[in-house]
Order: C-alpha cells, then structure tokens, then sequence
C-alpha cells in the first residue's frame, strides 16, 4: 500500500530519510531491549513494534516544544526528540543513571526537558491531564499544544470521556492520538468498544475525529500537523486514531498464541509501517535495498554503545527510596531513612517473571 | 485430594463455585480466552461458556458497577481486578456503593459479590503493581476483606466469600501465588469461615500478627528465632475484616509481647488498628511496647523493592527488641 504523501506537501528528501532512521531506531531498540529482559538484565519490557509510524508521525506533526502525555509505547518519541538513548536504557534497567531514580517499571521514561510527562502505568489517567496542560496554555496564553496518547483499550476508561469532554468545553488546543492497534492484552477492539471506530466517538464529543492509516508515517504526521494547526489556532480539539497493529506481544510476559491467529498477525507484518517507508523511499528513488542492513548496523551498534553506557552506571542506593517523596523530608521519612542507610542495593533477582 | 499452588487453588475454587451455582459469574479484564494475566482464570470461559465468564471493557468502575448490578438483580458476580493497584478507578462503586447498598436501603438491597485482585509486592512491578492497599477498604463499614496465605485456606475462604451475603474484597498475596507454597487441597466444596484467625507456629514469648504474604516472612522470622531460644507465635489474621478479635488478644495474653508485621505504609496501616485494639483491652498484660515493622511511608520502590519489602532480618530486629524491653 503506498503512502499518502499528500497529507505532508513540501516534505523534503531529507525529512523522509530521518523519519526513516528514527523508525528503524525504535525497532532496533525495542529488539535489543526485549532480548535483554529474557536474558535477565532488564525486569519487564514492551515493544512498539509495528506502530512506529503512528509514534513517529505523532511526535513529527508537533513541535519540538509542544508537550507530550504518553502511555506505553511511546518512549520512541521521546528518543526522537533526543533523549539519550542510553538514559532510555538506563531508564529500563532503573540504575544510578536513571533521571527516574528507579521508581518506575521500564518502557516509563520520561523528561521534563523534552516535555514529556510521566505516565503512571494506569490506562487513561493522563488523558484529563492532557487537557488540563492544554487548559493551562489556553490560560496563560501560550502557543503550546498538547499531544495526549492512548491505546485502544483505554477508550474504555473514564477519564478518556472526561478527558474529551472538558477539551471540548473548554476548547482546548490538545491533540489526542489514539494508537488503535486492535488489543489490550488479550481482548480485542470488537470486545471493547459498541462503536465501529474511535474516531467516530469525537462527534459525540464536539470534536472533529479521523482515523487515519497507523502504518503510514505521512498519514499520521499530516493528520497530527493538521489537528495540532487547528488547537494552536484556536480550533480546540482533535481526536484522531491510529489504525495500526501490535505485532509482539502485550509486553514481555503475554504469550499472544493463546488468544489470537497467527494468520492475523502475519496479515499485518505484511502491512509493516518500516516496509512500507522503505518501498517508498525506492520508489521516490532516495534509498536502494542494499542500504537497510547497513542502517540497522549502525543503528544497532548505536544502541550497543549506549547499552554499555548505562550497564556500566552505579546502582541505587537504599536512600533513594525516600527522597521526592514531598519537597521537605517529615519526621518519620527521616527516621526510616536513618534505619536503612548505608544498605546496599545489591544484585537483583529475577525469579519469576514479571507477569504484565 | 491434589497438591496445589494458591493460584491453582483460586481457579479451583471459581470451578467449584461456577459447577455448583447457576448464579456465579466471572468478569473482568482478560479473564475469558486468555485465563487472567497471572492464569486465575484458566479454562474456566472454555468449560463455562462466554455467558459465565466474560472479558469487559477496560474500566475497573465499570467492572465494579455492573458487578453490583447483577448482585442486585440476583446474580453471584466475582468480577477481578488485574491488579489491586487498578482498583482506584473503582473505589467509589467500591466503598460509596457495593459496601453501602444494605445499609441504605434498610436491607431492601443487598450486594453479595467477590472481587478478587491480586495484591502485594516482590514481583518486581514498580508502584503500580504492588500496592498492599487494605487499610483503605479497611476503614469502609459494609465491606468484608479476606486474604488468604495458604493453598487450602485460598479456596476455603474463596467458597465462604462467594457464599457470603455481603460484598468480599478478597485480596491474593501474588507473590506467594506460586511453587513454594503447594500443599495439599481438598476436592469439591468446602468453606473456611471468615472473620477467623489462624495460628500458625506455637510460641510462648512473643506474638507476631500478621497477614498476607508477609506471614510467610514472619514464619521465617519466627525460626531464625527458635535458634536464638525465643519462642514466637505467629498469628495469621486471613480476615481483616471481620477482624478475630479474639484470637488477636489471645495470642497477646499468651505471650505479652507483640509484633506486628504488614507490609502497606507503616502510617495508617491496617497494624495502627490492631495495636489500639491490644493498647484498649490488654494493655495491662503487655511486657514490651507494641513494635510495627511494615513498609516504609514511600510509594512502592521499583528497583529497589528488596529494601521496602520488610524481611526477616527485620521481624526478627523487633522481636529482639520486644523480648529484651
Ligand atoms: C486502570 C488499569 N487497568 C488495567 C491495567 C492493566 N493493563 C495494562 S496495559 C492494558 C491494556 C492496554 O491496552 P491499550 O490501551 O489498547 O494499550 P496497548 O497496550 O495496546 O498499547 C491493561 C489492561 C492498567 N495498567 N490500568
Ligand atoms: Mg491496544
């Protein structure tokens, strides 16, 4: 299926190739990240693979500056917007190096730098703070606007409904960006939602909505630079839904062979967005096939580097379990703080899967 | 009779209750095809049929509510929560309305159901996968809560939940779903009442109470012990509610010393509850202050989750302490 290049009209040469890299980016990692929790060296890990032109094309239809509310699967944007790849890592491992201080689970990186929030690991929740930044840009008067990200499963949750209502309401400029990859873990979109799309829930919101193609990097940056066009010009917001597919598992404790078809999966790695760029990037005449394995190679060796960068770090030390627990440290911090100073946080093991 | 795990032992009992009465049925997310994320539910969709056993939306408040609507209409709903940590979403249809139903309508409606979540840490699942959450529940008048520590005791109580005329939170120690803890487990039905105690090592210096995974810990404790000449009894509540009154201060009058061992938040934990029932009606049998040792008042650590969870190096600190007061 070729790409609809018409949604991003000017796009040089140059951008299609870093869209490109920065796919490619995020399979690799998630390939090298996922072979490190089943050797043991990280706890838990959940891939992008198959949607990374639904993260990609997001991130590239908004600004740099403009803020982020993640879920899962988006820790690829976060990258792309340069976030060191080995803080990423460090980030999944949860080490000294980790800017999170090991407090969260991997695949929850996140940067106040680069205006991407932290998710918590509770679907849906980060969708009414998406519009209430929006709210707070509106208020202060700021030009910022927000990307709220969401899983299918997560047009189950409340906060989705109430999250779109109040950005309705009060016209918000936020862009939600639903990556529909057809699952939530084991249960299927049919099983989730009565509505034959999410994007036609936005016309019950008062909101525009669209599905695009989740597979095509241009679709979804055009769709993604139009919405986001719209808030900053006061156009309030877009619901916009990714058509992709997850083509791994949940994460890495689901066995998918227990609930869904081979077959089906197969149908969509023939709908591989990575694939289709590529295809597209021959046809234009900017890449030639030999050229793939030696960008995975380079990339991949990229990831190596930044890998044994943050394997290396220091571990945590047993103090960190109590400090940003709130801005001044009460009396009973400070006593059990003192109780176990000095404990090292030593080696962990790992018996016994993760099972989410 | 087979050995079990008390994961096996919770699917067990779902079988035994769904062959046995027309009115139980499983919802939740992932419960159906796939059997649970921990495997609960494994092939009870495939032998019960999709109208028993369901897979939902994602949306705990949405779990609870219909769960509560089919308890009013006659139904034995036992809808799970994937993980304890998810339940906030639900906690108004929890404490506001299946624990207030009798209550408010003078008894007219009644909301007898089990909701199951698996609870605790050592998993390694961050702060969002291993919440010990009871003392919030604990303070809800109208909500019973169960956990259970023992393979046998799992289905027991399970039985007496689903039997029970009032909603059950019936939280599972996940860490201790496994392996180590097989034993053996009776066939069919069989009920282990709610709102008892059990004693699980003898002792006659020191009592430890505790609950959850953590009387795993304290019986660990309690052997290290042994080794030092201190003879520990450790009380396994089951219930936190209904609470056994009486087996808490008869442990207390045997021994005079007491340890109180959970893993939640020291501050507001379910143990500040039993200490003040002990301080309110043995105080004058008490040889030692009463010593807490739980999780510390921080958000559930992911790496460092070995340094929170109490073990019993530090069961063993305060029943020192206690014993040489
Ligand atoms: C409130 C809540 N309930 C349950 C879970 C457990 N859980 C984690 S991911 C997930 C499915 C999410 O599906 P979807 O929103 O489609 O995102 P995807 O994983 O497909 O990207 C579930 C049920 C959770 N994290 N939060
Ligand atoms: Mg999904």
């Amino acid at each position: 299926m070729a790409l609809d290049e018409s949604r991003v009209p000017g796009i040089t040469d140059g951008e299609r190739i870093r869209l490109l890299e920065a796919m490619v980016r995020i399979r690799v990692t998630d390939t090298r990240l996922l072979n490190m929790q089943r050797q043991g060296r990280i706890g838990f890990y959940g891939t992008a693979t198959g949607e990374e032109a639904s993260v990609i094309g997001s991130f590239a239809g908004v600004r740099d500056t403009d803020w982020v509310l993640p879920a899962l699967r988006q820790g690829g944007g976060l990258i792309y917007r340069g976030f060191p790849l080995e803080l990423y890592i460090a980030q999944c491992i949860g080490n000294g190096m980790d800017i999170l201080k090991g407090r969260q689970m991997p695949v929850h990186a996140a940067s106040r730098k680069h205006h991407v929030v932290s998710w918590s690991s509770v679907i849906g929740t980060q969708l009414t703070h998406a519009t209430g930044v929006a709210m707070a840009a509106k208020i202060k008067g700021d030009d910022t606007v927000v990307l709220g990200f969401l899983g299918d499963g997560a047009t189950s949750a409340a906060e989705f409904h109430v999250g779109l209502n109040f950005a309705a309401v009060y016209e918000a400029p936020v862009v939600f960006l639903c990556q529909n990859n057809q699952w939530a873990i084991s249960v299927p979109f049919s099983r989730q939602s009565g509505s034959a799309s999410v994007a036609e829930k936005a016309e019950a919101y008062g909101m525009p909505g669209e599905r695009v193609d989740g597979n095509d990097v241009f679709a979804v940056m055009g769709a993604v630079r139009e919405a986001a066009g719209r808030a900053r010009d006061g156009g309030g917001p877009t619901l916009i839904e990714c058509l992709t597919y997850r083509q791994m598992g949940h994460s890495s404790s689901d066995d998918p062979t227990r609930y869904r078809d081979p077959e089906e999966v197969e149908e969509w790695k023939r709908r591989d967005p990575i694939d289709r760029m590529l295809t597209h990037l021959v046809a234009r005449g900017l890449w030639s096939p030999e050229q793939t394995a030696p960008l995975e190679a380079r990339i991949n060796a990229e990831v190596g580097a930044a890998i044994r960068i943050a394997e290396a770090a220091e571990p945590l030390t047993a103090d960190d379990v109590f400090t940003d627990i709130y801005a001044d440290v009460p009396w009973n911090l400070k006593e059990q703080a003192e109780a176990v100073r000095g404990r090292k946080a030593g080696d962990r093991d790992w018996e016994g899967a993760f099972p989410l | 009779m087979a050995t079990s795990t008390i994961l096996g032992a919770v699917n067990d009992a779902l079988k035994t209750a769904l062959a046995k009465d027309d009115r139980v049925v499983i919802l939740g997310e992932d419960v159906g095809k796939t059997g649970g994320v921990f495997r609960a539910t494994d092939g009870l969709q495939a032998e019960f049929s999709e109208r028993r056993v369901f897979d939902t939306p994602l949306a705990e408040g949405g779990i609870i509510g219909t769960a509560i609507g089919m308890a009013l209409y006659g139904l034995r709903p036992i809808p799970e929560i994937q993980f304890l940590d998810f339940i906030y979403p639900a906690f108004d249809q929890v404490v506001s309305e299946a624990a207030k139903f009798r209550y408010r309508s003078g008894g007219e409606y009644t909301c007898p159901m089990v909701i199951r979540a698996p609870c605790g840490g050592g998993i390694k699942g961050g702060h969002y996968h291993s919440q010990s959450s009871e003392a919030y529940f604990a303070h809800t008048p109208g909500l019973k809560i169960v956990m259970p520590t023992t393979p046998a005791d799992t289905k027991g109580l399970l039985l007496s939940a689903i039997e029970d005329e009032d909603p059950v939170l019936f939280l599972e120690p996940k860490r201790i779903y496994h392996k180590k803890f097989k034993e053996e487990v009776p066939d069919g039905w069989y009920t282990v009442p709610l709102g008892k105690a059990a004693v699980r090592n003898e002792g006659t210096d020191v009592s430890v109470i505790s609950w959850g995974a953590m009387v795993h810990v304290a019986l660990e404790a309690a052997k290290k012990a042994r080794e030092k000449d201190i003879s520990v009894e450790v009380l396994d509540l089951r219930s936190i509610s209904p609470l056994d009154v009486a087996a808490v201060l008869e442990t207390v009058r045997n021994t005079g010393r007491v340890v109180i061992a959970y893993e939640a938040p020291r501050t507001g934990g379910f143990g500040a509850e039993i200490a003040a029932i002990i301080a309110e009606r043995a105080i004058e049998v008490l040889e030692a202050p009463i010593a807490r040792v739980a999780g510390f008042d921080t958000p559930f650590p992911y790496t460092l989750e070995h340094v929170y969870l109490p073990d019993a190096g530090r069961i063993l600190n305060a029943i020192d302490h206690v014993v040489n007061f």
